[in-house]
């Protein structure tokens, strides 16, 4: 036990020597939270729009109003002729355009049915295509507000309207705030790259420098080496945990229904896969540099694939198949749980299960790699 | 090249530093197989597994009407590949624990009298309820349904009105709906883009993020500098190394871009071939100056993740909207490189502009390469000129005490 304080008090003496060190590993994370959590908002609305009114009636501001008090689309311009919209979408001014034909006003009075066009832009991000969705949407219902008038005009021949309509109710983010959604998942991105970068560097740097060599000879057993060398990153990491929970619940305001307990247990079972990940690289580098390659190579697969913006059920099967190797997978879906939904153990056990059996396997991994190095 | 007063050409140092270079990079082959492999293997496995499509929700039923008309009416729904039927529900309260669990994204539940109220008229309402955590798919699930009631509301106006003879209806009116650039909506074509300036980005930071740093901390930094070798001739030389690994890594992206994802590069290729050395460059000067700023190769590496990872994928554009941003963030955003490289890239492979549609972003980008390799310059020169008697010193004290 000695032992194991000594390695860890050369590791904080080591941490504390480089003096830019300490402000990276606690204020560094706070400010990736608040930028990013501020900045992650998928929500769609207020899309740029360009508008083509070649009717100018009643009916076409009627039609195009429905889109703009709907709040999903803000009017960014007006062009005169059906090509002058080109312009607008080339230069990314609007993402939208909605191009109404002259005669669209008497054609909705006469019964006929009235064209409209609409243009998405979609070469930019899915907020494009969700837009649309929302615009045939709109277009739907205002088509049936027309029939009901129609309806209610000719009541003489005995028809009434077909009334039909959702009453959708959203559970646990009612708001369906995106940031809701995204906030707990840079919780779990930020632990992650500070603890996989720390420890992918931290045997290899000893090798670099030829101090492992001393570490060596030293009556220090391999094991304490290991835990003297992790023990810091795992203070660093919880610290970080308490740091940015605290963070997201009061200044992002991210719904804290669950245990901070729990999600303080679960968040060291999760350190256990990334320590564990970032020993098995310094193992197998040979100078930091491949270090931070390789752990480069582990992470952004993990970043983009573990479900923090592209839900995994979307993915093709052989992905999807893949993504239970992903560790931040399991933490994503406890975290969220334990924020948004205040769901417990009872919930949660199989992902942590997941955790804990990666966590454990990679760990005796790299423990016994750097074991053989060693002797 | 102009003579300089040091009696030596100009950049003449730059050769010897490019092959010292190339020759650590050679000597170290897994690195230079990541520099290269790296993006396009992120390329593939991004390309295929991500995609914003919501499809196959898994969905619970819950019929307390139980007529034919509410059977046809939620068999709509299952009908489509965006709902998946997992669960039939006779009592609604069990909705919680599905939804609880996770099991189902969304329950319908329609009340008794469905069919009968939709018969007479009546105002009829089904209830969706909607997982919520997940905001995104949720939005989208929650267009799907209000989408099916449209066309189902028109379907029963539709039989009303045969079943009274006046079958010659027309619905009041017919959407056009085109989509620019991506026809098909395919999510390849916008995420490609935005995933090369994201990788490329990563990559180049890292790739020079060691350069100084490494020297440094081995000691062999102090050698270059009583070399002949000039600040100047040191930055261009770790760059370009590096910088030609870079282009060619995004030779391969774009490649397997256009051969795997039908991904096109409709306007001008030198234009393209512009913007990415700007971009390069940028990013190769940010690791530069990232590696003269850093004391250790750890804290090199943490700045460099931590400026590049996060915020490219987050800030540029790429995922989140930047008009969504608050403004403060949307005026920080202007600092992430990538945002411009991804709308002159998207400007040039979908939409095929030319320069008057994203003439800021390119003069954005120049701005940022030359800040980024001056303030290096600058810095090395410092690090170089002033810093060495400093250091000296401190070690002869270490060493005595």
């Amino acid at each position: 036990m000695r032992q194991i304080l000594s390695v860890i008090r050369k590791e904080f003496l080591q941490l504390r020597r480089d003096r830019r060190m300490l402000p990276m590993l606690f204020i560094s994370p706070i400010v990736q939270l608040l930028l990013l959590g501020y900045a992650v908002d998928l929500d769609v609305r207020e899309i740029p729009a360009v508008v083509c009114d070649l009717d100018r009636t009643a009916a076409s501001r009627a039609f195009l109003a429905a889109y703009f008090h709907s709040g999903y689309f803000i009017e960014k311009g007006r062009a005169d002729a059906p090509g002058a919209v080109d312009r607008f979408l080339d230069d990314g001014l609007a993402s939208v355009a909605f191009v109404i034909p002259r005669g669209f006003g008497d054609d909705l009075a006469a019964g006929r049915t009235a064209p409209v066009q609409l243009i998405a832009d979609g070469s930019e991000s899915q907020s494009a295509t969700v837009g649309l969705n929302y615009a045939s949407l709109i277009a739907a219902r205002f088509s049936q507000r027309v029939m009901v008038e129609a309806f209610e005009r000719a009541p003489a021949a005995g028809l009434r309207p077909v009334r039909l309509d959702a009453e959708v109710r959203v559970w646990y983010n009612p708001e369906l705030r995106s940031r809701n959604f995204l906030v707990p998942g840079i919780l779990g991105l930020v632990l992650m790259v500070m603890t996989l970068m720390l420890t992918s560097m931290a045997v290899v740097r000893e090798k670099e420098m030829g101090t492992l060599e001393q570490l060596i000879v030293t009556p220090l057993r391999p094991r304490e080496i290991i835990l003297g060398k992790l023990l810091p990153f795992v203070a660093i990491g919880l610290i970080d945990v308490i740091l940015i929970v605290s963070v997201a619940a009061s200044l992002l305001r991210v719904p804290l229904r669950g245990s901070v307990l729990l999600l303080i247990v679960l968040a060291l079972v999760f350190m256990l896969t990334t320590l564990g990940l970032g020993l098995f690289v310094s193992t197998i580098s040979r100078n930091q540099q491949q270090a931070m390659l390789t752990a480069v190579f582990f992470m952004l697969p993990m970043i983009l694939l573990g479900g923090f913006v592209f839900p995994i059920e979307n993915m093709p099967r052989f992905f999807q198949a893949v993504t239970y190797a992903i560790p931040i997978r399991y933490f994503f879906t406890i975290i969220r749980g334990i924020f948004l939904k205040g769901v417990g153990l009872p919930e949660l056990w199989p992902e942590a299960a997941a955790m804990l059996a990666f966590g454990l396997g990679i760990f005796t991994l790299s423990v016994l790699r750097f074991r053989k190095k060693l002797e | 090249m102009s003579a300089e007063p040091g009696g030596r050409p100009f950049l003449a140092g730059v050769r010897p530093v490019i092959r010292k270079e190339f020759r650590q990079i050679r000597r170290d082959p897994r690195s230079l197989i990541f520099l290269l492999c790296i993006p396009a293997f992120l390329l593939l496995v991004y390309g295929y597994a991500l995609n914003f499509d919501v499809k196959h929700v898994p969905l619970a039923v819950c019929d307390l009407d139980g007529t034919q008309a509410s059977r046809d009416f939620s068999a709509r729904f299952s009908a489509t590949e965006y709902f998946d039927l997992r669960h039939r529900l006779s009592d609604a309260r069990d909705v919680d624990a599905l939804l609880g669990r996770e099991a189902v994204g969304i329950a319908l539940i329609i009340p008794r009298g469905f069919g009968d109220d939709l018969a007479a008229g009546r105002e009829t309402k089904v209830q969706a309820v909607v997982d919520g955590a997940s905001a995104m798919t949720a939005t989208t699930a929650a267009g799907y349904i209000g989408a099916i009631i449209q066309s189902e509301t028109m379907r029963f106006t539709l039989e009303v009105l045969e079943r009274r003879g006046r079958s010659r209806f027309e619905p009041p009116l017919a959407v056009e709906t085109r989509v620019w650039y991506n026809p098909e909506l395919r999510s390849a074509l916008f995420l490609v883009p935005g995933l090369m300036a994201f990788i490329l980005m990563v990559i180049v930071v890292i790739s020079t993020a060691f350069s100084v740093v490494r020297e440094r901390e081995r000691g062999t930094m102090e050698q270059i500098l009583v070399s002949p070798v000039r600040p100047a001739e040191l930055v261009v030389g770790k760059t370009v190394p590096y910088f030609l690994i870079s282009l060619a890594s995004a030779h391969i992206v774009l490649l397997l871009g256009f051969l795997l994802f039908g991904v096109p590069i409709r306007g001008n290729y030198l234009l393209l071939l512009l913007t990415m050395t700007l971009f390069l460059t940028g990013g190769l000067g940010q690791g530069l100056f990232i590696s003269t700023v850093a004391r250790s190769q750890q804290v090199s590496f943490l700045i460099s993740i931590l400026t590049t990872v996060l915020p490219t994928f987050v800030l540029s554009g790429f995922v989140f909207p930047i008009r969504n941003m608050p403004v403060a963030i949307q005026v920080f955003s202007y600092l992430i490189p990538a945002r411009y490289f991804l709308v002159t890239l998207r400007a040039i492979m979908l939409k095929g502009t030319g320069l008057g549609a994203f003439g800021k972003e390119v003069f954005f980008l120049a701005a940022f390469a030359a800040v980024s390799i001056a303030v290096s310059m600058m810095r090395l020169r410092r690090s170089g000129l002033e810093e060495r008697p400093r250091r000296l010193g401190r070690g002869r004290r270490g060493a005595g005490s």
